[in-house]
C-alpha cells in the first residue's frame, strides 16, 4: 500500500523542455507565477493560455497526466471560488436566504479559479520535466548568490538529494516494520482516526531509530570518501548553458514583457 | 617503514554522563601491534566485539588512537594536516550496502569521491568508467542503486572507493549482510583488484572461508591481536581458534577431526583438493 506513494513525480520523455537547463526552468516558473497575478483583462488571460498551451505541447507530457495533479486541489479551488463568489461586495445578481451573488464576485471567482489552475499546471510542468537531481543541482547553482548571506546553499542541496535517495528505502522499511507488527497482531486498519493514529506509534519508533542509524552510517561513509562540504569540490555533471537555454530565456522574458504591456495598455 | 604500521595502538570508548564525568571505559583496542606492506591481502578475523571494526576505522581516521601510534602510507594518523590525504589513500567499504551509497544514480555515486577531492570533470568521467569496468558494473551505470542486489551494491561501493585511486582498500565486514552469491561476487571483485591493480586489501570479517586466499591473517579477540600468520598456520590451530569462538572452514575441521581420530594427515588443510591428496598419500 505504501509503494504507491510517488514523490517529485517526473515524467520521462525526450522533449526540448526536458533538455533545458534546470536553472532556466526554475527562473521561467518564477516569472510565470508572477505573471499570473498581473492580468486583469481578457487579453492577458489569452496570452497566458497560449503560452501555457504551447509549453505543454512542446513538453510532450500528456494533458491527462497533468490534470491528475489538479484533483488534489479541487477542495481548495472550491473554497476560494465560493468565498469570492459570495463575499465580494458589489451589484447584486441573485439573492436567496442569506447568500448574495454579486457581479464582481462572479468575475473574481472565475479569475481566482483560473489563476489557481494555471498555477498548478505551470509548476507541475516543471517538476514533471525535471528530475529531482537536476532540480537540486539547479537550485544549488541558481541560488549560489545566497552564499553571500551565509546561507549554506550546497549543504541544503546535498540534504535534499540525500533525502530523495532515502525515500524509497525508508518506505520499504516502513512496509517491513508494518508487516512485522501485523504478524504480531497489530491492527492498522480498523477504528476511528485517533485509534489509527495511536496504532502508528509502534511503527514510528522503530522507523525513527533505524533512520538515525542509517544517517550515522551514511555520514561516516561520506566522511570516509573525503566529503567535507562544498569547499574545493568539483562536479561530475556541471550545469552548462547551451544555445537552447538562451533562446528559452529570451522567450520567457518576452512573454513576461508582453504580459506587462497588456497590463499597462489594455 | 611498512605501508601500515601500528605500534601499541590503544582505543578506549569512554562513556560520560550528563555532567561529563566518566561513567565507564571500554577498551576496544589493547596494545595492537601490526604491520602490512604495500600490495598485500591481509585478513583481520575476529568475533563480534573483538575490536576489528574499531581497528578498521582507525585506518581511515574515522577514529583516533587513545594511545600508541599508527602510520598509514608513512603518515601519522594523529597529524590533522594529513587527514584528507590519508582518507584518500585508504578507501573504506562498510557493512550495510544501502547506507553508504549517496547518489540516486550508480555512476553519480561512483563520481562522489572524486568530486570531493576536486578532480577535474573530464577526469572524473574517465575514472568512473574505469572503476565501473573493474568491478563489472558498467551495464548498470545509469540504474538507481535501489534496484540492485546486495552484492551489486557492494561492488558499486568498491567502485566508488576505487575512483579515488587509493593505495589500499579497507573492507569492514563487507559481506555480513549478503547472501552466499553476493558474498562470492564481492570477494572476487576485491581479490581481482588486489591481484591486477596491486591495491593493498585489508579484509575484516568473521567468515573463515573468506580468508583462505589471504596472504596473512591477524586474529583479534577482546581488543588484542592473539594470532598472526599465513592462513595455513592459523588454521592448523583448530582448538585455539575454537577458544576465540571462530569456526574453521569445513575441510579444515574435517581434517582436524580425522587427525584426532588417528588418521595420518598433515595439519592446516584448507581445501577439499588438499584433503583428497593428503588422504591418497597416506594410504
Amino acid at each position: 500500500m505504501l509503494r504507491e506513494i510517488t514523490l517529485g513525480q517526473y515524467y520521462p520523455a525526450d522533449s526540448a523542455i526536458h533538455r533545458l537547463d534546470p536553472r532556466v526552468k526554475l527562473f521561467a516558473t518564477l516569472l510565470y507565477v508572477i505573471s499570473l497575478f498581473t492580468f486583469r483583462s481578457i487579453a492577458g488571460f489569452v496570452v497566458t493560455t497560449i503560452f501555457l498551451a504551447a509549453v505543454i505541447v512542446i513538453s510532450k507530457v500528456p494533458f491527462g497526466f497533468m490534470v491528475k495533479g489538479l484533483r488534489m486541489i479541487v477542495i481548495i479551488l472550491l473554497i476560494t471560488a465560493l468565498f469570492n463568489l459570495f463575499l465580494t461586495p458589489g451589484r447584486t445578481l441573485a439573492e436567496f436566504w442569506i447568500f448574495r451573488i454579486t457581479e464582481e464576485g462572479l468575475v473574481s471567482a472565475v479569475k481566482m479559479a483560473v489563476r489557481l489552475v494555471y498555477l498548478i499546471l505551470g509548476t507541475s510542468l516543471m517538476t514533471l520535466t525535471t528530475t529531482p537531481n537536476q532540480l537540486t543541482d539547479g537550485m544549488e547553482r541558481g541560488l549560489r548568490f545566497l552564499k553571500a548571506l551565509r546561507i549554506p546553499v550546497h549543504e541544503i542541496a546535498m540534504m535534499m538529494s540525500i533525502a530523495l535517495r532515502f525515500i524509497p528505502i525508508l518506505v520499504e522499511e516502513t512496509d517491513k516494520i508494518m508487516k512485522a507488527q501485523i504478524a504480531r497482531g497489530a491492527d492498522f486498519e480498523s477504528g476511528n482516526l485517533i485509534k489509527k493514529a495511536k496504532a502508528m506509534v509502534p511503527l514510528l519508533v522503530p522507523l525513527f531509530i533505524s533512520a538515525f542509524r542509517r544517517a550515522n552510517d551514511l555520514a561516516m561513509a561520506m566522511e570516509a570518501r573525503c566529503y567535507h562540504g562544498g569547499e574545493g569540490r568539483t562536479k561530475m555533471k556541471p550545469l552548462r548553458y547551451r544555445k537552447q537555454d538562451g533562446i528559452a530565456y529570451a522567450v520567457v522574458i518576452g512573454y513576461f514583457a508582453v504580459m506587462i504591456a497588456v497590463r499597462v495598455l489594455v | 617503514m611498512n605501508f601500515i604500521e601500528a605500534r601499541k595502538l590503544v582505543h578506549e570508548y569512554i562513556r560520560r554522563d550528563e555532567e561529563g564525568n566518566v561513567e565507564s571505559i571500554q577498551t576496544a583496542l589493547d596494545q595492537v601491534d601490526l604491520e602490512i606492506s604495500q600490495g598485500e591481502f591481509v585478513a583481520v578475523l575476529g568475533h563480534n566485539g573483538s575490536g576489528k571494526s574499531t581497528f578498521a576505522k582507525h585506518l581511515n581516521v574515522l577514529l583516533s588512537p587513545t594511545e600508541g601510534s599508527l602510520w598509514v602510507d608513512g603518515k601519522d594518523v594523529t597529524d590533522g594536516d594529513k587527514l584528507w590525504e590519508i582518507r584518500k589513500n585508504a578507501g573504506m567499504v562498510f557493512q550495510n550496502p544501502d547506507n553508504q551509497i549517496v547518489a540516486s544514480v550508480v555512476e553519480e555515486d561512483v563520481g562522489f569521491g572524486p568530486e570531493n577531492i576536486g578532480v577535474p570533470t573530464r577526469e572524473i568521467w574517465s575514472r568512473v568508467d574505469k572503476s565501473l569496468r573493474d568491478v563489472g558494473m558498467t551495464e548498470y551505470r545509469s540504474h538507481s542503486p535501489n534496484k540492485l542486489s546486495g552484492g551489486q551494491k557492494q561492488r558499486v561501493a568498491i567502485a566508488g572507493v576505487m575512483a579515488m585511486e587509493p593505495k589500499c582498500i579497507v573492507m569492514d565486514e563487507p559481506t555480513a549482510m549478503l547472501d552466499p552469491n553476493g558474498r562470492r561476487e564481492v570477494l572476487e571483485a576485491a581479490r581481482r583488484l588486489n591481484r591486477e591493480k596491486g591495491v593493498t586489501l585489508i579484509w575484516i570479517t568473521h567468515y573463515m572461508e573468506e580468508v583462505v586466499e589471504a596472504d596473512r591473517v591477524y586474529v583479534m579477540d577482546s581488543g588484542r591481536v592473539v594470532m598472526h600468520g599465513t592462513p595455513r598456520e592459523i588454521f592448523s590451530e583448530v582448538d585455539t581458534l575454537k577458544q576465540y569462538r571462530l569456526d574453521v572452514p569445513q575441510m579444515t575441521l574435517l581434517a582436524h577431526e580425522l587427525r584426532q581420530a588417528g588418521v595420518r594427515i598433515p595439519r592446516g588443510i584448507l581445501t577439499r583438493q588438499e584433503l583428497v591428496e593428503a588422504l591418497c598419500r597416506s594410504y
